[in-house]
């Protein structure tokens, strides 16, 4: 018994001397190795005269070793797995492996938002050309050869075919199209957006600028719906608090005319630089399509009506995103697109 | 154009409550748009002054000392103009006043203090071209008359306000006072006043002396009469003022008559000297190749479509647009020819574009009232009587094809309804339509509404419904959203992924302009096509419409690299455009990426293989897979690598390029590609199915073969899957090796191989056999040899 009782005691005072999984292992071989002193102990069992008790004390010992062992062993591994751990430490604010992004245009991103809002009014989206004929371009939306009011529409003509052949000038020319496709001569409800040309440029004109077109034919449609159609459109853009205001005006294609202000969006109709202190702002042209226009394209003017309106996409994006001049849209710079580049609250 | 109130007021009575920005402003409420609305001269705090006293300023060789009385106080003011002199009432600009050109201070100019500044015309804010020479240079000398300590403007008949109008093309009616006024009684509820045109006639007439022969179909109407003994001299200043009011330039009394009268009615006029005119006029249609000296002494060739004034010698004159100087009147002038005539408005405004747009061919072309032909012919005898001492000769010479009629037109409450969209009660119509100068006749169940000639713009019952609208207040109507059948509205989805798909690979969107240049149009291609030219371009950068879009995305890269932008990546959808059995427009897109595609510590730089796997990406994603390869072109564009550039066949169709850009265009590597969208969407995203997920375990084998460099990685691809078969579910290359290893003339490719049949599980042995008889293949076809065996 005494013998069991050094060796513990031993081991007491051994045990404070472990200080990593080395000195444990060493104590380990030194208690349980072949030649370790809990080993011998166990071998001298047989020599002593109370086996039963001894080999209980000795089990016991050996018992509480193993369990000391288990519990440093867990105490250096995580140590040792922490040690390693912190070694792997990174400086997180280093710069990310970045994967290039691209970004619409403005162009896009606007046109797009004008489209789903009227497809979502059940509007097709209508593709013209940008050759058009004169006969297309003008002369079926009542604009004969020689009218005062294409002199607000600067054309570039073709080489071969001066006078006959153009880039379009505006997005109208899908009115002509969509009716002449249209072989039922029935109601129609599109919108047309696309590039038009017209000859003429300085910072709020391009030569190239974009347009999109709106028209509704069927039998029972009027300058109080096209009213409707556009506050709904103009609050969706441009904000539910959005005021629209009719004024006359003349368009040759439609009959009766309207100008279309909207309260300014800046300063919310009070008065500022943006809206010229009037608290509106031009933005689009509208009318309930003219008669001649309906029958030129074999629609029955008696039995159908309808309204049009039209508009630039890039008067929008301006306004809209704040551009002073127009050839900063169509100018190209990679700090001037790669700004549009997030999702957008357009409530 | 140009309204001067105190000229509209001889017609209507307009409250002078009214500020004549409330006048502009309800204008613009029923469509006629305006400019700018003010007084004539923008002055304040100007007196008449007496210059009592004057004497040269003692430091100065130009300066003089005035003492001026004003009335109320006695200024003294330095004053530098050479025609200063005691006695003379001026015009005074006192301490305070705003004038154009900024506010009058007190100051001392060399030492003598100056308290306000004697003004000339110019300093009033008087446009150069309405000074008389006296003016040009000096102060402005006030009648002698002058009452002292009154406000010069009035004195000068200038206290005038104007408003300019930016007219709608249609409504040319409104290009003449009288218009004018038709619409402000419209607005405000007052009867047009009549117009005075009645004077004497003398005994002689005019067919004794004159005849007329009209030779064109473009000229419908034409009145011609004449006055003798006229004299030349100024005009009264309210004629003057008015024509400055309305910027024209008042020349004689004879000149400005006309072109009062042209700004009274609309109706242009033209006066011929009678006697350098002879005793016939002629109108017909120029011949070719003839010659004409104008008014402003430029001689012009002419064409059939131009109309001309002829006597027996030859033209004499272009018809509405401007006069000749042979038959001009001048300051001799005693007889002369009055000219009120109708030309074709399309026909004037041809020859004006050719050689000026004037306040008439601007009438002309916007159509002219007939009746007001007949009236501005007596307007201008009344006042060349009045105001020219001119006699006229009795009768006219009437050449009249036009007979020119009210209109009548029938409307209905139910078609304004209709169009409108909101009621409006009859008994509103009918006075807004009366109020308008229409005559209105109420049938039961319609309104027949007469309609004076003037209006040339009102046709259709529409037209008259767009009147009530107007008068009544657009903006009166109630907005409400149609109702109509739901249907599904559609778009262009293909487009739009085509989009997102490049912008998720990283390139930016573009908008770039279909106009370049002849010489642009032809490069990065080798197709032949016919471009397509603009007949009147603005530059030379902008005469012809592209082709291919990559010269606009090089001229993007050009100027973002002389920013400084180091990454370009970019993209462009749009059409390209050529002449082949009519005007043909193909959509396509194309992409130019140059700078590094991966960014942060370590950059990857873009190159060939990362542009094909963009171009594959989109094509995978438009549902192409295993559908489209790659070819060494025949012909390479200029403006491409020789010997890195590829042809995109897409079901062995050429549908695209793609490469390297030439060492030319730019120090650094610059790779880009186009697709024709056309071609390439003719067929593309099939339906998509559902494919089992394989149940069994797959077997994967890798595998190195050194061959001749020359030797395309397709081609032994090709070989494998050929021996490979239906277990060979995939072949990846993962590793090129040419170096000190081995052979100069050789390459190692490492293939790795996946094997696997969706129904069981593969043998090792089968597999084995299968990949040896790969090696074998490949070995033979190609001249190959496994690496490291």
């Amino acid at each position: 018994m005494e013998q069991v009782e050094k060796v513990r005691k031993q081991l007491e005072k051994a045990k404070e001397e472990v200080v990593d999984l080395k000195s444990l292992n060493d104590l380990r071989v030194a208690y349980l190795g072949k030649k370790g002193l809990i080993t011998e102990l166990n071998a001298a069992i047989k020599e002593v005269e109370d086996k039963k008790t001894f080999g209980m004390e000795v089990n016991a010992l050996r018992k509480e070793f193993e369990a000391f062992y288990e519990e440093k062993k867990q105490e250096f591994d995580q140590l040792a797995l922490e040690e390693r751990l912190a070694k792997e430490a990174i400086d997180i604010t280093l710069p990310s492996k970045k994967i290039r992004r691209g970004n619409k245009h403005p162009m896009t991103r606007i046109t797009e938002e004008f489209e789903d809002l009227f497809v979502s009014m059940g509007y097709t989206v209508f593709e013209g050309r940008e050759i058009e004929s004169d006969e297309v371009c003008f002369q079926k939306l009542n604009l004969p050869k020689g009218h005062p009011a294409r002199d607000a529409q600067d054309t570039f003509y073709l080489k071969d075919e001066y006078e006959n052949y153009l880039l379009r000038t505006q997005t109208s020319t899908a009115q002509v199209r969509a009716m002449e496709a249209n072989k039922e001569k029935g109601p129609l409800r599109i919108v047309c957006p696309g590039k038009v040309y017209r000859r003429d440029e300085d910072a709020t004109h391009s030569h190239q600028f974009m347009q999109i077109e709106g028209l509704v034919i069927d039998e029972n449609v009027s300058m109080a719906d096209l009213k409707g159609t556009l506050e709904l459109f103009c609050k969706k853009v441009l904000g539910e608090k959005t005021k629209v205001r009719f004024r006359p005006s003349y368009f040759p294609f439609t009959e009766p005319s309207v100008e279309v202000d909207v309260s300014c969006f800046q300063c919310g109709g009070k008065g500022c630089s943006l809206c010229k202190q009037t608290g509106w702002i031009e933005v689009l042209g509208a009318g309930m399509v003219h008669p001649h226009v309906l029958e030129m394209s074999g629609y029955d003017s008696k039995k159908y009506q309808g309204f049009a309106f039209g508009t630039g996409l890039d008067r929008f994006a301006m306004f809209k995103y704040g551009i002073p001049d127009i050839r900063t849209i169509y100018g190209n710079d990679l700090r001037f697109i790669e700004q549009f580049d997030r999702l957008e609250d357009t409530k | 154009m140009k309204l001067s109130r105190n000229f509209v007021k001889d017609y209507i009575d307009l409250d002078d409550s009214l500020s004549i920005k409330e006048i502009a402003e309800a204008m613009t409420a029923v469509g006629n748009e305006y400019d700018s609305a003010g007084p004539l001269l923008d002055c304040t705090k100007l007196i008449t002054g007496e210059v009592i006293d004057c004497y040269d300023h003692p430091d100065s060789d130009h300066l003089h000392v005035c003492k001026v009385d004003i009335g109320k106080e006695v200024l003294e003011i330095v004053c530098g103009a050479p025609n200063v002199r005691t006695g003379l009432k001026v015009i005074v600009a006192q301490v305070g006043a705003h004038l154009p050109g900024g506010e009058i201070k007190a100051g001392k100019i060399r030492g003598i203090v100056s308290n306000g500044m004697i003004c000339s015309k110019a300093e009033l804010g008087l446009d150069h071209k309405f000074l008389e020479s006296k003016d040009k240079d000096g102060i402005h000398e006030l009648p002698f008359d002058t009452p002292i300590g009154v406000d010069p403007i009035k004195v000068l008949g200038l206290d005038d306000e104007v408003i300019d109008f930016e007219l709608t093309a249609n409504r040319g009616d409104l290009l003449s006072i009288l218009g004018m006024a038709y619409e402000l009684g419209a607005i405000y509820h007052k009867k047009v006043k009549e117009m005075d045109l009645s004077y004497q006639e003398a005994k002689e007439k005019i067919e004794d002396s004159f005849s007329l022969q009209i030779k064109t179909q473009d000229c419908p109407l034409f009145l011609a009469k004449k006055v003798v003994g006229v004299t030349i001299k100024e005009s009264p200043d309210f004629i003057k003022n008015r024509l400055i009011a309305s910027e024209i330039r008042p020349i004689n009394n004879v000149v400005d008559i006309s072109n009062y009268v042209m700004l009274e009615t609309g109706q242009p006029l033209h006066f011929y000297d009678a006697d350098r005119l002879g005793d016939t006029l002629i109108v017909r249609n120029a011949e070719k190749g003839e010659t004409l000296t104008t008014l402003d002494g430029i001689e012009r060739t002419l064409n059939e479509e131009d109309i001309v004034i002829a006597n027996q010698k030859g033209s004499v004159g272009l018809a509405g647009v401007m006069g000749g100087l042979s038959t001009e009147v001048e300051e001799d002038t005693k007889n002369i020819l009055i000219e009120a005539a109708i030309f074709n408005g399309v026909k004037i405004r041809k020859t004006s574009k050719k050689i000026v747009r004037s306040e008439a061919s601007n009438r002309f072309e916007k159509g002219i009232d007939p009746k007001r032909t007949y009236m501005a012919m007596e307007r201008s005898c009344h006042l060349l009587e009045k105001y020219a001492d001119a006699t006229i000769l009795s009768g006219r010479i009437t050449y009249d094809h036009v007979n020119a009629k009210d209109s009548v037109i029938a409307m209905t409450m139910q078609k304004l309804v209709k169009v409108l969209g909101i009621d409006i009660p009859e008994k509103t119509v009918i006075s807004i339509l009366e109020d308008l100068g229409f005559i209105v006749e109420q049938q039961k169940d319609k309104l027949i509404v007469t309609v004076p000639t003037r209006r040339l713009d009102i046709h259709i019952e529409e037209d008259l419904i767009e009147e009530v609208g107007r008068m009544y207040g657009m903006d009166n109507i109630v907005g409400k959203l149609p109702v109509l059948p739901v249907t599904v509205g559609t778009f262009n989805k293909t487009r739009r992924e085509i989009k997102n798909k490049l912008i998720g690979l990283g390139l930016n969107e573009v908008f770039s302009y279909t106009l370049i240049s002849k010489e642009q149009v032809k490069t990065f291609t080798t197709d032949s096509f016919t471009p397509i030219e603009i007949a009147d371009p603005m530059s030379e950068e902008k005469t012809t419409l592209r082709y291919s879009l990559l010269p606009s995305l090089k001229d993007i890269y050009d100027y973002n690299k002389a920013r400084n932008i180091k990454d370009i990546f970019i993209f462009e959808l749009g059409k390209g455009f050529f002449c082949q059995d009519g005007y043909q427009e193909q959509e396509k897109v194309a992409a130019l990426l140059s700078g590094d595609y991966y960014l942060g510590i370590k950059k990857t730089p873009v190159d060939f293989y990362i542009m094909k796997g963009v171009v594959e990406e989109l094509l995978d994603y438009l549902g192409y897979q295993d559908r489209y390869s790659f070819k060494q072109p025949e012909k390479i564009p200029a403006e491409f690598h020789p010997y890195q550039t590829a042809e995109i066949l897409l079901q062995g169709k050429v549908v695209g390029i793609m490469g390297k850009l030439h060492p030319n265009l730019g120090k650094e590597d610059i790779y880009a590609f186009e697709l024709n969208l056309d071609k390439v969407l003719q067929n593309h995203g099939s339906r998509m199915t559902y494919k089992e997920i394989p149940k069994y375990p797959s077997i994967e084998k890798d595998v190195a073969f050194l061959v001749q460099k020359d030797k395309t990685a397709e081609e032994i691809m090709t070989t494998i899957k050929k021996a490979g078969g239906r277990l060979l579910q995939k072949i990846e290359i993962f590793d090129l090796y040419t170096g000190e290893k081995i052979e100069p003339n050789q390459k190692s490719i490492a293939f790795n191989l996946t094997f696997s049949d969706p129904k069981r599980t593969l043998t090792d042995e089968e597999v084995m056999e299968l990949f040896h008889k790969i090696i074998k293949e490949v070995e033979t076809k190609h001249q190959a040899e496994v690496r490291d065996k």
